[in-house]
């Protein structure tokens, strides 16, 4: 690795479809060198490391018109545009475009893949400088506030100061609460969806299970499977199908599938995917392995199980919730789901709760939805009009220009 | 708490908000607990530039001022406001909503201790068209301001002006300034001795200080 001064910047220019005309297909990234080493919640460092992101829209003059979003723990930074591995529409497609809640047309977008991830950002399957082989498990353990001290270096280097807005829904909701309290006078306005402050035994259990399949495919190799050439694939396909369940709800699953049997007329006695769900759910596993790294999974999963928003800043014992929101001067627009049980509305709450005791500015919908926790990645039309709502009148406050009249570009 | 006003409360600007509003001194900090669909707010907003919040129990009104860019959570006067610090806003409002608290003391109580100052707006349940219905009917009083039966009204504690007075003593608030209102949304002169508002006075408007 070089040691030259300051970061090395690149966009690849990757060929592929693009149905939104000037949305960029190719993902920008940036390389922190080792004299900008990460440093991490465990005491450890990362160096060099390389935050990939993507970008829609156009900075204004004052650079005033920045939305940061960030990803879940499955997503990337193609919130907007075809995926480059799948070919579908970005995970965000519907928020963010010209003319949408999120409107391109008036904010300047910027979404990266977190740091521990595996779209380019530096991740467990990215080289270790020590060796230039993959780290694997050498990588040394992340939390949801390095996903954002890294996101901060990276906002540093677009020498943006303050963003007008970051938002995002579960893990990215996490994400969204860490830099309000870890950077509050550069966040104007905080949209923490379908989300909560620290998470569950039960958000832990599900996360367990999902790390054990992984590794109890014989071809995970202790994290070194990249250099045997194998995927721990029938391990992240059971962690997947596992996640998955706790994304619907039981009425929606219910709806959709309810024991309805998979091309047949009677179950088979074996155990073929006799029901749809099943089906679906394998399904499911099977296309996640083609774009996921199983080490990834562990590490992101294990990030989130760490986060707990009140001990990361209490200064003192006794600190509340409230105590990590103390003085803040950000706006915020708190959203959670009706049938979302693995971030329940009264997650939620309690976050409410907590910046109600701090007298700060807060709007608080919980909408009404048989999508469960996957709603905030839908077309849910209260949920729209809300975030269109907050942002507009934030950005009134903020004297943010509108969009222009008639342009759909 | 919702609005209790029934029908139109989009169309035209409620007497009690404008009243409100002359109250509020611009660029203040602004709770208003029951804050149904942001109209007050909106109004405040508006013509005060106030720095507004509302509380509103119905996710339906809560969704439909998110919606409009107002900061309102939903939530409950009878139980969160104690989640709100001492003295963290210039203004605690509570427009027509007192009546439908399960506890109207604690509740003023909170707002006393959470605003510098706490305008109350509510229906005179001593107005005479309400006593002569009780007196010569015998039946619960409805009136086109209090349009709901007894068995689905949200108003499950109303009280008179007398008895508000009395309680803002109890609880040592003074009055700073009140207005009452006849059926036709006329302010009453000062003039007017209390007895006699707390016969005519449809609806009031304090402004209390702890």
């Amino acid at each position: 690795m070089s040691h030259t001064d300051g970061p090395s910047k690149g966009c690849s220019n990757q060929p592929g479809k693009n149905k939104q005309g000037p949305i960029p297909y190719d993902s920008c990234s940036v390389t922190f060198r080792d004299d900008q080493p990460l440093r991490l919640d465990s005491g450890e460092t990362i160096a060099p490391y390389t935050i990939a992101y993507q970008t829609y829209g156009t900075l204004n003059e004052q650079k005033s018109n920045v939305i940061l979003i960030c990803h879940a723990l499955t997503g990337d930074q193609h919130v907007a545009n075809d995926h480059p591995l799948t070919g579908k529409p970005g995970w965000w497609d519907v928020m963010v475009g010209p003319g949408k809640p999120v409107d391109t047309n008036r904010y300047f977008v910027i979404c990266s893949n977190v740091i521990g991830g595996c779209m380019g950002s530096t991740g467990p399957s990215s080289p270790n400088p020590a060796n230039f082989k993959p780290y694997g498990l050498d990588f040394p353990v992340i939390t949801i506030a390095d996903m954002v001290r890294a996101q901060a270096s990276l906002i540093d280097y677009l020498d943006i100061d303050t963003l007008f807005c970051v938002m995002g829904g579960s893990i990215g909701g996490m994400q969204v609460l860490e830099w309000a309290a870890s950077y509050p006078q550069r966040v104007l306005t905080a949209i923490p969806i379908a989300t909560a402050a620290r998470h569950s035994s039960q958000n832990i259990g599900f996360n367990a299970v999902g790390r054990q399949a992984i590794m109890a495919d014989p071809d995970w190799h202790n994290g070194r499977y990249y250099d045997h050439d194998k995927r721990p694939s029938k391990g992240l396909a059971v962690a997947r199908m596992a996640a998955h369940i706790t994304y619907l709800s039981e009425e929606a699953m219910q709806e959709k599938f309810g024991r309805n049997l998979q091309d047949r007329d009677k179950v088979t006695f074996g155990f073929d995917a006799d029901f749809q769900i099943e089906s679906y759910l394998r399904y499911q596993g099977f296309k996640f392995v083609e774009r996921f790294d199983a080490n990834a999974y562990l590490y992101i999963t294990r990030a989130v199980d760490y986060f707990d928003l009140a001990a990361d800043h209490a200064s003192k014992p006794g600190d509340s919730l409230a105590d990590a929101f103390k003085d803040t001067k950000t706006r915020f627009c708190v959203v959670s789901f009706t049938s979302d049980w693995l971030y329940p509305t009264v997650e939620a709450r309690t976050i409410v709760k907590a910046l109600n005791a701090v007298a700060a500015k807060v709007s608080f919908v919980d909408i009404t939805s048989d999508k469960g926790h996957d709603a905030f990645l839908l077309n849910e039309p209260e949920f729209f009009d809300a975030i269109r709502g907050f942002l507009s009148s934030a950005a009134r406050q903020a004297g943010l220009q509108p969009a222009p009249v008639g342009d759909r570009s | 708490m919702s609005e209790n006003f029934p029908n139109g409360t989009e169309q035209v600007t409620r007497v009690d908000h404008l009243l409100i509003a002359s109250m509020v001194e611009p660029g203040t900090r602004v709770l208003d607990v029951g804050s149904g669909n942001g109209s007050l707010l909106a109004l405040l907003e508006e013509r005060k530039r106030v720095d507004g919040r509302g509380i509103e129990l119905h996710q339906e009104g809560v969704n439909k001022s998110v919606a409009k860019g107002l900061s309102v959570i939903q939530g409950d006067a009878d139980i969160d406001l104690i989640d709100y610090p001492d003295k963290a806003f210039d203004y605690a409002i509570l427009s027509q909503t007192l009546q439908a608290t399960h506890q109207p003391r604690d509740v003023l109580e909170q707002l006393l201790r959470i605003g510098q100052r706490v305008i109350v707006s509510l229906p005179n349940f001593a107005h005479w068209k309400l006593r002569s219905q009780l007196v010569l009917t015998g039946r619960m009083p409805e009136t086109s301001h209090l349009p709901y039966k007894w068995y689905d009204t949200p108003n499950i504690h109303f009280c008179t002006l007398k008895d508000f007075r009395e309680l803002c003593d109890e609880l040592g608030a003074t009055i700073e300034q009140s207005y009452t209102l006849n059926s036709y949304g006329y302010k009453l002169p000062y003039a007017v001795p209390y007895f006699l508002q707390n016969l005519i006075g449809e609806q009031a408007v304090f402004l209390l200080k702890h």
